[in-house]
């Protein structure tokens, strides 16, 4: 068989909503654009622990230290479920982690701004795993087998965590005066961020259009971005908060809202390493895992240790 | 020594007594038994299982994809193994 008609035959799959599985016949542009969406969505999980874990020791009750644990324990899982749907596809996890802590491979740009104040993590909750959700959800229809269900098991975590995430908001939003200063003041520094999250517009979207047509991607930046923005400027007024754009307004001809510029300079420089907290989120990284290598080799050796002991006591 | 020496495992879990096992996903384990403890950590959080396999994923022999028109050929054409394919009357009950 051609190149040409494995490609045809591959095509008329993905038409079909017939899944790919890992030892299918796929392009090679295929399987690298699936090896680097998810991958870095594994790398995002993972520094996404940081930000938040930064609060668990400073957590203000026992309940709320409770829940933010499980939260960035989910996270970790999630990292997991993705390395290993993008191990399917024939890269080892070692070559992951190299790739990430070299600067090679990317992260979510939301994940170096810093957790300034505990409303901060309240607003992480409500925003960036929305905006999580929003991306997710249609990923569970991903072409890809192992891809759209590592999706499905995390979308199924995820929503603990955006409600997690305004239950904190509204507990502040309903305190004292300070309390609410503070829930304001965490929501105006992360709401642009959030709406970046959803990428550059579908004019400077490189990666779409092939995406798309893979149905890896279902819904273009735009569509999602506005989703996401019609449904938090209906739910911040339940906080008696407001969203930091002065150009929000309710569009009664498009049925939506209309929103300001983003600033997508910005966006460019935290996507190239010059963000807030780059250099310190991945130096992190770095360090734990060189940190860990001796409990990696221990375990090895220990392994080996009891396969030895169980050999003889068989002999 | 390096994570490189972890093997990679599939993991398999059956999620309530009557059901099979179902493939859950993989991780990198040094043995059986760390392989188990983390794949309960990961893949049971919310008492999803009640039953883990783990098999070094070397272990687990797959047919070929492109095999599968002449792999499940001789099934094809055998419509007779359906029930559909028998023509009885409709007062004929419990059949």
């Amino acid at each position: 068989m051609t190149e040409l008609e494995s490609e045809k035959i591959f095509q008329d799959k993905i038409d079909r909503e017939i899944r790919i599985e890992p030892r299918d016949w796929m392009p090679e542009a295929y399987r690298k654009t699936l090896i680097r969406q998810i991958s870095q969505h594994a790398h995002s999980e993972i520094v996404g622990m940081l930000p938040e874990g930064n609060w668990i020791t400073r957590a203000p009750t026992l309940r709320r230290k409770a829940t933010l644990i499980a939260k960035v324990q989910d996270e970790a899982g999630h990292g997991l479920y993705l390395y290993a749907a993008a191990e399917t596809l024939g890269i080892g996890r070692n070559e992951m982690i190299d790739q990430l802590h070299a600067g090679k491979a990317k992260y979510s740009s939301i994940f170096n701004y810093p957790t300034l104040t505990w409303a901060d993590i309240g607003v992480i909750g409500w925003l960036v795993d929305g905006a999580a959700i929003m991306n997710q959800v249609p990923l569970c229809r991903a072409s890809y087998g192992p891809y759209s269900r590592a999706m499905v098991r995390i979308c199924k975590e995820e929503s603990f965590h955006q409600r997690q995430g305004f239950e904190i908001l509204l507990t502040l939003s309903r305190g004292s005066e300070a309390q609410k200063r503070m829930c304001q003041d965490a929501i105006n520094r992360w709401w642009w961020p959030s709406v970046m999250m959803f990428g550059p517009g579908d004019d400077a979207s490189p990666h779409s259009e092939q995406s798309m047509r893979w149905k890896i991607k279902r819904f273009s930046n735009d569509e999602l971005r506005q989703k996401f923005i019609d449904i938090c400027a209906e739910q911040v007024k339940i906080l008696g908060m407001v969203l930091p754009d002065t150009e929000l307004k309710w569009n009664e001809e498009r049925k939506h809202y209309d929103f300001g510029a983003i600033d997508w300079e910005e966006f460019k420089n935290v996507i190239n390493g010059n963000g807030p907290c780059n250099k310190e989120r991945l130096a992190a990284r770095v360090q734990a895992h060189e940190n860990g290598s001796w409990v990696r080799e221990a375990a090895m050796v220990y392994a080996e240790k009891r396969k030895r002991r169980e050999n003889k006591k068989v002999a | 020594m390096s994570q490189q020496d972890w093997p990679l495992w599939e993991v398999f879990i059956r999620s309530k007594q009557g059901l099979d096992h179902k493939h859950a996903g993989s991780l990198h384990a040094a043995d059986a038994q760390m392989a188990i403890e983390n794949a309960r950590d990961v893949y049971t959080r919310r008492m999803e299982g009640v039953s883990i396999w783990v098999v070094e994923s070397k272990y687990v022999h797959a047919s070929n994809p492109d095999d599968a028109a002449s792999f499940y050929d001789p099934a094809n054409d055998k419509v007779y193994r359906h029930p559909t394919f028998y023509k009885l009357p409709d007062e004929l009950k419990n059949m």
